[in-house]
């Protein structure tokens, strides 16, 4: 069995972010990067799955600049087998079909029993990168994929969606398919000091694409601070004690709760 | 005699933003009434009428009556045997021959679930993409520039589409008022669509095990979120939940790694309240956790991240120390009760 997993890097979720000079992204040198959550996630699956098969193959896929080699030996560490890199130094300027056009590319003559993502990715928050991958690979496609049926992997997958406000449903897809995978599905591993040395070994192959355009792209013109929508009273003045009894004051005096 | 002027060529006209409605079982998912207000309003900017379209199982549609009491062009029911039920394939391909019929100019739904499953594809097959997760638009000079949230919620991009229509934009849950949605009468007309082969079968959606705690009744809620670090803190919130009388509640992150049970989990997975108060520790405010909440009445934010989107809905804020503020909130409340 064959998983191809996609890992996007992106900033780290706790960096500031400073708007770049020409407005239309935000200035990634100064920012400490990581792996997008959900593909955390999709990774973890995927070897979760092998080892419930006993055999199998789970390779790494990312498409970006040579920064993004740090995801993909991360991921090796856990354990995925190899990986391929899809070098774009201009990544963020793509949009999701193009994406999704030169992975497909890079990844097709694999004929991957499955293919993971996350569900979306927390840059750009496209939410589509892996479905308009399945269907320009001409395979079906899940999304928000909670929980993967593993005693069950035979020209098949059963698997449990996420629907709004608690609801649940199984689905049984032919494979190959493509599944996106919600953060939570399980408990992510960590790379021990074993992996991390066998990672070294293992294959990375670079792949230069050719991005097509796309007539009906979608292009940010301009990145700025959202508006606020509520004037917030802020309290205590960057000191969280003296906030705090204002805060006990005002559900007291104003809120009326206390 | 002069022959009749050759001049003027037939051009197809695009006039259209098709709408999509969507249901379980007939039954009206009510974010399509926001939809419906998103395509009114763009139609009345761009000069263009909204047509809605609802995929349909075998049999007379109910609901068609209903969305045609809304100020529409008309209402499209696209009928297979394989809509009853949904699936990615199925609504793709009625999807795909309802718009190579009608030809729009837009096609607008809500960033539901649903949505998020099978309008990418659909758009795909024709060679487009989705801007996706809209919170508001502008037209200018006959074109949308649409606006989305991106690095989780803390900036905004204004985004154009290049290429030729359809356009396809999906707006975010709120971003439009669906009792804004003009009443009128429209015509309702049945389409009758082929499906291919479903190469997915679904089961029955279910609720995982009955909610033990009815949240959406709690007048004051104290919710933690990444920000409490460790299961042992929870405790901390727990003593402020205490003293205010109030329910403890979180953020997904906090339920996946089950700090907490599920059934606490605020959110567009989990549930939607609007008590009196919430108080949100350590909680950075990402849309799926704010269409949860809110309707709170007041908003609490204590969190370290000055630029943290809590803080944009935010009544009261405190840019701080979660574990420096609660315990003194905790004594400062014990005064005040005496
Ligand atoms: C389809 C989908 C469905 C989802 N459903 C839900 C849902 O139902 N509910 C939900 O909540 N999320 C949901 N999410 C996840 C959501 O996008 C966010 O990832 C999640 O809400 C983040 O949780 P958080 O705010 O606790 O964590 P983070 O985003 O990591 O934020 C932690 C915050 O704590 C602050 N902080 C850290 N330390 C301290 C301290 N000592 N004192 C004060 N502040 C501190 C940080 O500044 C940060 O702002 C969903 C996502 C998707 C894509
Ligand atoms: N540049 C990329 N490299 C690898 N995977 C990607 C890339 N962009 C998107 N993906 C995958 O597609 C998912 C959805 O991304 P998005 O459509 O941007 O929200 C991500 O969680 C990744 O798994």
């Amino acid at each position: 069995m064959k998983i191809i997993v996609l890992m996007k890097q992106v900033a780290n979720k706790d960096a500031v972010l400073r708007i770049s000079p020409d407005e239309k992204w935000i200035n990634e040198a100064d920012v400490a990067q990581q792996t997008n959550e959900s593909d955390g996630y999709a990774l973890e699956e995927a070897l979760r799955m092998k080892e419930a098969k006993g055999e199998g193959e789970v390779i790494v896929c990312s498409l970006g600049p040579q920064s993004a080699k740090t995801v993909i030996k991360d991921a090796l560490a856990r354990g995925a087998d190899r990986a391929i890199h899809v070098v774009v130094d201009d990544a963020k300027s793509l949009s999701p079909y193009q994406i999704a056009s030169a992975i497909g590319d890079a990844i097709r003559e694999e004929n991957a029993d499955l293919v993971f993502t996350g569900l979306q990715s927390d840059d750009s928050s496209f939410g589509q990168t892996g479905v308009i991958l399945a269907e320009l690979l001409g395979i079906p496609h899940a999304t928000i994929v909670i929980e993967v049926d593993r005693s069950k992997l035979d020209g098949t997958v059963r698997l449990k969606r996420e629907l709004e406000s608690g609801w649940y449903q199984w689905f049984t897809y032919q494979t190959p398919a493509l599944l996106t995978i919600q953060s939570g599905i399980s408990q992510i591993r960590y790379a021990s000091l074993k992996g991390i040395m066998a990672a070294k070994k293992k294959e990375i192959r670079d792949v230069a694409p050719a991005i097509a355009d796309l007539a009906g792209k979608q292009t940010i013109q301009k990145v700025y601070l959202p508006l606020k929508t509520k004037q917030t009273q802020l309290l205590g003045n960057g000191d969280a004690k003296a906030g705090a009894v204002e805060l006990v004051e005002k559900l007291k005096a104003e809120v009326r709760v206390i | 005699m002069p022959a009749e002027p050759q001049r003027r060529r037939i051009v197809e006209i695009r006039s259209m933003i098709l709408v999509f409605i969507e249901h379980k079982d007939c039954v009206l998912n009510k974010t399509s009434l926001e939809a419906i207000a998103a395509a009114q309003a763009i139609g009345k900017d761009l000069g263009l009428k909204a047509t809605a379209v609802i995929p349909c199982g075998s049999g007379e549609c109910p609901l068609a009556q209903e969305i045609a009491g809304y100020d529409l062009e008309k209402v499209i029911v696209a009928k297979n045997e394989k809509l009853g039920t949904y699936t990615p394939d199925g609504y793709a391909d009625a999807w795909e021959q309802v718009i190579k019929a009608t030809n729009p100019e837009y096609v607008v739904m809500s960033h539901t679930y649903q949505v998020r499953d099978f309008a990418p594809k659909v758009a795909a097959r024709l060679g487009r993409e989705v801007v996706g997760d809209v919170i508001r638009y502008r037209a200018e000079g006959g074109k949308l520039v649409l606006t989305r949230r991106i690095f989780l919620g803390k900036l905004d991009a204004d985004v154009t589409v290049g290429g030729d229509a359809p356009y396809f934009v999906t707006f975010q849950s709120g971003a439009f008022r669906g009792d804004n949605a003009a009443k009128g009468s429209s015509a309702v007309e049945s389409m009758d669509v082929a499906v291919g082969e479903l190469r997915m079968t679904p089961e029955e959606p279910f609720q995982e095990a009955k909610a033990s705690v009815d949240l959406t009744k709690s007048e004051i809620i104290v919710a933690v979120g990444r920000g409490i670090k460790s299961q042992e803190n929870i405790a901390v919130a727990q003593q402020l939940a205490d003293v205010l009388g109030a329910d403890l509640a979180a953020s997904r992150p906090i339920c996946d790694n089950e700090w907490l049970p599920i059934d606490r989990q605020i959110g567009s997975s989990g549930q939607t309240v609007a008590p009196k108060v919430y108080i949100a520790l350590g909680i950075s405010g990402a849309i799926q956790h704010i269409v949860g909440m809110k309707n709170a009445g007041t908003i609490v934010a204590i969190n370290k991240d000055a630029e943290a989107p809590i803080f944009d809905i935010a009544d009261y804020g405190i840019v701080g120390d979660l574990f420096e503020a609660v315990p003194v909130m905790v004594e400062e409340i014990k005064k005040a009760k005496g």
